[in-house]
Parts: C-alpha cells; sequence; structure tokens
C-alpha cells in the first residue's frame, strides 16, 4: 500500500499545480472581470457617497449608538460594533445568563429613548444579528423609532414615515426571506431632507 | 402575506427546483463519469499529470490515488498559508501560525471547512482563492469520483478494476464543478455579492468612524463553496455576511447550491446501475430525514423555546434581518444534511432542542442528503447494513443490486459505520476530561457540552460547521479537530473503496422470488429505521446531556 501511495504522489504534485492555475487562478480572475465590467457598483461592494464623499456600504450596517436623530441600528457582535474586519455573532446559547441580561439592558435602554412598552419592544432590538453588520432592521423597530426620530429633526412624522416606507424593502420575489428596513439609506436619506 | 405561508412556500420552491434539476443533471453526471472520450482540455491536463486516461485502476491504487492526493493537498495548503507574508495581495496578514495552519489544511482539503481562523484578519486573497478554494474543487470531485467508484462496484461483474482516479476527478471538475461554479458565481455577482481584488476601502460613518470595507474575490468562491458542500466562508461571518449573501433571493439560491449535487447523484446512481428505481428509493430516504428535520428545527425557532429568546419575543439571537427564522432554519438543516457547514445563522444561538437537532442531522452520517459524493455512498453503506438486517429477519443471505452481501462486505459497512461515532465519541470525552480544552467553552453546563459535542460531530463528520461559542483556535483543538478530519474523511473512503473492490470482484446473480425488492415503501422504510436507530443508539446518551438537558 505504501508503495502505491508513493508511486501516486508525483502525479498528485502535478494535478495540485495544474488544478491551481484552473481553478485557483484562471477561474477568480476570469469572473473578476466579468463582475467588473458589468456590474462594478455591486461587485465592489455597493458603496454610497454623499456630498462626494464615501460614507459606507448599503450592504454593511453602522453604529449610530448614541445619536437619536439617527434610526437605531441592531446589537453588534463585530468587534467593537459594525466592524467588517471582525463579523460575527454573540454565539451565547439560548439560557446564557450573559444573553439574558444583554435583552434586559436593552429592552430597558430601547424603553428609554423610544418610549415604547416594555413588553412590545421588537425582537430585534434586543438580540444581534449572525454577521454583526446586519444592514436592516424590522419595518415594527423603525415604525418604533419613528416618533422619535421625528422629534429630533422637527420634522412631521408622516415625512419621517413617507422615508421609511421608501427604504422599507419587501420579502424577495414576494416570498422570500422577511420585509426590512435599510438604516444607512433611510438615515442618509433623513440627513438629505434636513438639510434642504 | 404571512411568515407560514412565505416560509412554507419558499420551501416548496427548493423543493420544485431540486426535482427539476435532479434528472438532466443526474444523467449528465452520468455521462461524464461513463463517456469513453477524453474533451481535448482534459487530454492536455493528463499529459501534465503524466496518466495514461485508459488505464483502470484496482481498488487499492484507486485508494492509494485518494491518499497520495489528499497528502499532497495538506503540505501545499500548509506551506501556502505559513509563507502568506511573501505572497500578493496578502493584505499584510503574516503567516498563519502552525497549528492552526495544519488545522485549516485538513480541514479544507477533507471538505470539511472547519474555521478555526477569522478569514477577513487572516487569509490573503491568494491564499483564499489560490489555496482554500482549490481544495473545494479538488475535494468535492474526488467525494463524487469515490462515489462513482462504488456505484462502478456493483455495476461491474468479475472485475478488479474500478476506473481511474485521475480521470475521475478531473472530469467532475473540467465537467461538472467549474462549469456550474460559473453560472452560479454569475447569479451571485448579478445578486450582489462582492467580486474584486481590493485590499480594503476605508469610509467614515455618518457618526464619523473609520470603516474598513472588505474587499475579495468573494462570489466566485461562495459558488463552489455551496456546490462542493464545502462550507468555508471568505469571511468569519460565512453565509450571513452581507457580501456573501446579500439578499433573500442570494440566501434561497445558496440553499439550492448546497443541495444540488448531492441530490442529483442519486438520479447518477440508478442510471449507471440500470435501475432508476433504486436511485428514487434512496432519494426518497434522503428526503424524508431532511423534510422532518427541517419541519421540527423551524418549529423550534418559530417557537423560540429557552429563557433568552422568550425574553426578546423571538429567536432571532444569530440571524440576520433579511432572512428571519423561516429561511435560517431551512438553511441550518441543509448545511448540517450535506455536510457543507456554511452558516446563515449561527446555531450556537438557537434553541436548544433545534442545536439539538442539528447535531442529530450530522450523527446521522451525513445522509440527508450528505455532502457531495459522501451522501452517496454514506447512504449505500447503510443500504448494505438494511438488506443484512432484513436477511437476518428472514434468514436469507442478503443481496443488494443482484451482488451478494458476504461477511467481507458487512465487516467493511460496519466499519465504516463504527468510524464516525467512535472519533466523535472519544474525541470529546478526551476533550471533556482535561481543564484547558474545557476552558474554551464560552457557555457552561449542557450548552457548554454541546459546543464540544458539535464541534467532533462536524469535524468527524467533514461537515464544518460550528457552535461558535467555542474558542476553538487553540493547540489542542486545532490539533485534535484536524486529526479528528483526515480520520473521519480518509478511514470511510477506504472502506468504501475496499467495498467497491470486494463488489466488483463479485459475478452478479439473478433476481430471485426471495429477494427482497430495494425500490419500494417497505425498503425506504426499513433504511429510515436503520438510519435513525444507528444514529440514536449511539448518540442519544450524549445528546442527553447537551442539547436535550438544555431544551427540556
Amino acid at each position: 500500500m505504501l508503495t502505491s501511495v508513493l508511486r501516486q504522489l508525483w502525479p498528485s504534485v502535478r494535478a495540485m499545480l495544474v488544478l491551481t492555475v484552473l481553478v485557483g487562478i484562471a477561474y477568480p480572475l476570469v469572473l473578476t472581470g466579468f463582475a467588473q465590467v458589468v456590474v462594478h457598483d455591486k461587485a465592489n461592494g455597493s458603496l454610497i457617497k454623499q456630498d462626494g464623499k464615501l460614507v459606507g456600504s448599503s450592504l454593511i450596517g453602522q453604529s449610530f449608538d448614541g445619536k437619536p436623530q439617527y434610526f437605531q441600528s441592531r446589537p453588534s457582535a463585530a468587534g467593537a460594533g459594525y466592524d467588517p474586519l471582525a463579523s460575527g455573532a454573540s454565539n451565547l446559547g439560548p439560557e446564557s445568563p450573559v444573553l439574558i441580561k444583554a435583552i434586559k439592558d436593552r429592552r430597558a435602554a430601547a424603553v428609554k429613548l423610544d418610549g415604547t412598552a416594555p413588553a412590545d419592544v421588537a425582537p430585534d432590538a434586543l438580540e444581534a444579528s449572525g454577521s454583526g453588520l446586519d444592514p436592516d432592521i424590522s419595518p415594527l423597530y423603525a415604525s418604533q423609532q419613528v416618533d422619535r426620530v421625528a422629534r429630533e429633526r422637527g420634522m412631521t412624522v408622516a415625512a419621517v414615515r413617507a422615508l421609511v416606507a421608501r427604504y422599507t424593502y419587501g420579502r424577495s420575489l414576494g416570498f422570500l426571506g422577511e420585509p426590512h428596513v435599510n438604516v444607512l439609506q433611510l438615515n442618509l436619506a433623513l440627513d438629505r431632507a434636513t438639510n434642504q | 402575506m404571512s411568515d407560514t405561508t412565505a416560509g412554507l412556500l419558499q420551501a416548496g420552491a427548493l423543493i420544485a427546483a431540486l426535482a427539476l434539476c435532479w434528472r438532466p443533471l443526474g444523467d449528465y453526471m452520468a455521462r461524464v463519469v461513463t463517456s469513453e472520450k477524453d474533451l481535448r482540455v482534459e487530454r492536455g491536463i493528463y499529459r501534465v499529470i503524466g496518466v495514461d486516461s485508459k488505464s483502470d485502476q484496482r481498488w487499492s491504487v484507486y485508494a492509494a490515488s485518494v491518499v497520495a492526493f489528499a497528502f499532497v493537498g495538506v503540505v501545499v495548503l500548509y506551506v501556502i498559508q505559513r509563507v502568506q507574508a511573501h505572497l500578493p495581495l496578502s493584505l499584510g496578514f503574516k503567516g498563519v501560525d502552525p497549528a492552526l495552519a495544519f488545522n485549516t489544511a485538513a480541514s479544507f482539503v477533507t471538505n470539511t471547512n472547519w474555521q478555526a481562523y477569522s478569514g477577513e484578519s487572516t487569509m490573503g486573497h491568494v491564499a483564499q482563492m489560490a489555496g482554500l478554494a482549490v481544495q473545494n474543487f479538488i475535494s468535492a470531485a474526488v467525494g463524487i469520483a469515490v462515489a462513482v467508484a462504488l456505484i462502478r462496484g456493483f455495476v461491474r461483474s468479475r472485475s478488479d478494476r474500478l476506473g481511474n482516479f485521475w480521470v475521475d476527478t478531473i472530469r467532475i471538475i473540467i465537467r461538472v464543478l467549474l462549469p456550474l461554479s460559473v453560472l452560479a458565481a454569475i447569479a451571485l455577482i448579478l445578486m450582489g455579492a462582492i467580486q474584486n481584488f481590493s485590499t480594503g476601502t476605508d469610509v467614515t460613518t455618518l457618526l464619523g468612524h473609520h470603516q474598513t470595507i472588505t474587499g475579495g474575490p468573494v462570489a466566485s468562491q461562495e459558488a463552489i463553496k455551496e456546490l462542493g458542500t464545502n462550507g468555508g466562508g471568505f469571511y468569519n461571518a460565512n453565509s450571513a455576511h452581507p457580501f456573501e449573501n446579500p439578499t433573500a433571493l442570494s440566501n434561497w439560491f445558496e440553499n439550492f447550491l448546497l443541495l444540488l449535487i448531492p441530490v442529483a447523484l442519486t438520479r447518477t446512481f440508478g442510471t449507471m446501475v440500470g435501475d432508476r428505481r433504486q436511485g428514487i428509493a434512496l432519494v426518497s430516504v434522503m428526503a424524508a430525514l431532511w423534510g422532518t428535520l427541517v419541519v421540527a428545527v423551524t418549529t423550534f425557532e418559530v417557537h423560540h423555546h429557552g429563557t433568552a429568546l422568550q425574553a426578546a419575543g423571538a429567536a432571532m439571537e444569530g440571524k440576520e434581518t433579511r432572512f428571519g427564522e423561516w429561511a435560517s432554519a431551512l438553511f441550518a438543516v441543509s448545511t448540517t444534511g450535506t455536510s457543507t457547514g456554511a452558516v446563515n445563522s449561527f446555531h450556537s444561538s438557537f434553541t436548544g432542542l433545534g442545536g439539538g437537532a442539528l447535531i442529530l442531522n450530522m450523527g446521522l452520517g451525513e445522509i440527508s442528503p450528505g455532502g457531495v459524493g459522501s451522501g452517496i455512498y454514506g447512504i449505500l453503506v447503510l443500504a448494505i447494513m438494511t438488506v443484512f438486517v432484513a436477511g437476518l429477519m428472514v434468514g436469507r443471505t442478503p443481496e443488494y443490486l443482484h451482488k451478494k452481501i458476504t461477511g467481507r462486505e458487512i465487516k467493511l459497512v460496519s466499519l465504516y459505520i463504527l468510524t464516525m461515532p467512535v472519533i466523535v465519541l472519544v474525541g470529546t470525552g478526551i476533550a471533556m476530561s482535561f481543564a484547558t480544552p474545557r476552558a474554551s467553552m464560552l457557555n457552561a453546563g449542557p450548552h457548554g457540552l454541546s459546543e464540544v459535542l458539535y464541534s467532533f460531530m462536524s469535524a468527524t463528520n467533514n461537515n464544518g460547521s460550528a457552535f461558535a461559542g467555542l474558542s476553538a483556535n487553540t493547540p489542542f483543538y486545532n490539533v485534535a479537530l484536524g486529526i479528528a478530519m483526515l480520520l473521519g474523511r480518509i478511514l470511510p473512503m477506504l472502506f468504501v473503496l475496499g467495498l467497491a473492490g470486494s463488489l466488483g470482484q463479485q459475478q452478479k446473480i439473478p433476481k430471485t422470488p426471495g429477494t427482497l425488492p430495494t425500490h419500494g415503501p417497505l425498503f425506504i422504510g426499513m433504511l429510515i429505521g436503520v438510519a435513525v436507530i444507528v444514529a440514536g443508539l449511539t448518540f442519544f446518551p450524549v445528546l442527553a446531556l447537551g442539547p436535550l438537558a438544555e431544551g427540556l
């Protein structure tokens, strides 16, 4: 058996080499070429500019902690929060005392910020996402923040609600996944509306 | 539309899409591995490798090729990681530490894609695409090749030859995996997955903080990661990361990709053995197990049992808003049932029973529907065990697909079945016996045991997903899980090839009135029973101490 294995080593090395060139180098290069020509913006991360400056990606969430004039994102376990160099989840189990306490604290914070009844606070305001970079919140959590954002910005509730509706996306193809609101796009639109 | 309606449509559309592709893809793969003709590009590759494409190998030579190729794969991938600081597009990362580099090399070569590292802070672009992703193709093709060799053992009569490993592997890459990956990657790119060589773009957020938007050839890697049931994410967050999986549509598509080849291989099997009902019987078993687990995990998640989840009002910890509970549960069952290990949500934060069901799904031995190749050879091994059990009941010599099942076959089948539980339970036992490995558990009590059990289950079954609360990047886990992955991959393959050699040498026996039909509901029911009883008896005690204690 050992001699048979040894006899196959040299073909293995040569197969490794030719396959590395083919599927390790040519394949990703060709697809990158295609992507850069056909869908340049998407292929580069759906970056967003405001006033000529890059402010983020519509696919990557940001923290709006401590700024009540902005819609707040979900809690994040990525680094210090929304750090794309440390994506990931909390991995805390359903009986974890750490998670139970975090949920309690986040509920208190949401109640204080938005005046939501404690039992009604949206689950996504209390639980961290899988990627830690979730760009979205649920329509329920967005609706709980509308009054506060309108007040902070001196806008009418109806105007804020209209913007929320504009950045609310339904299920893909009408039945895949869940409806969601893109927080960064919404907050950028709010800034544009207030600056006019 | 209610969550329930949407969730049912989502699963229904998945089943419909798989059913549509089952026949054309299954028959196509059968043609690929039985065709006499080589493509011009393949002839060129055979010349470089130095093999004669017309030479058939004995089972022992086929097995030696598998072992040699895996060995070279581990060495090459280890070296690439160690020297990555000197490669282009290394993003400033230093060489990977020896224990972690060994673990990762073993992981990708064995189609496990367990990741003790975080992609965005460890691996440069070249290490990802020219190192890790190459093994995504190779390990998938090797799995299919071994399955094809086993099928030839049933098809051939009085032959000691099983085909040529190099021809099977190269053909599967050139004619199946590469074209499908190109199509899938194009689709993912159009859906918004990134594909670039950027070393990262610095942006200033609305609050004035710095954020680095990462880059990389992600879509091309994502395509083969799902198609080859590999599962190793470009980023730490894997398929939960918006750059790997930007929308609920891309999520559904990735879920489809990871089930596609394992499901279609049942048709390939039926076509090759000349009795398509046999393939339908096997896919029925896979579908029944997968469907039951989808219903169970979805129910557990939607009811979000557990103190923290009850307090929050939903099981959204570790899940993305755009996917929600239904799409996360569906993906979780598909990924643990195909030995893929890609995750779009984090299993450690699932409900106790939901997480337990995912462990059980792997404990079935990856047959619902299993990894590319490993799923079909895994279920064929259980099918042989089933006809043996049935034969014992009525006192007849068991046979399957016109081959007698003798003591030699049953020994190999038993060795195959025992390998995985022995490695999992001994490994978990060793880890729980020492203070250092125990210190890696993030959660205390039953959940901590589940984390360790999950890690050995995932490694040995070459799944690669994690109860990621475990800090697995320690010398102990890197080495122990690396060994578990290699043994959990290579040993079963050797038993399967030995089985193929033994079956191939037998003469075919004609069907008699006493032959147990292996395509009807009776056999399907018995096969499900054997799969569930073997896994249940093996793992019930440890499941009771971990997820059951937590979830009840």
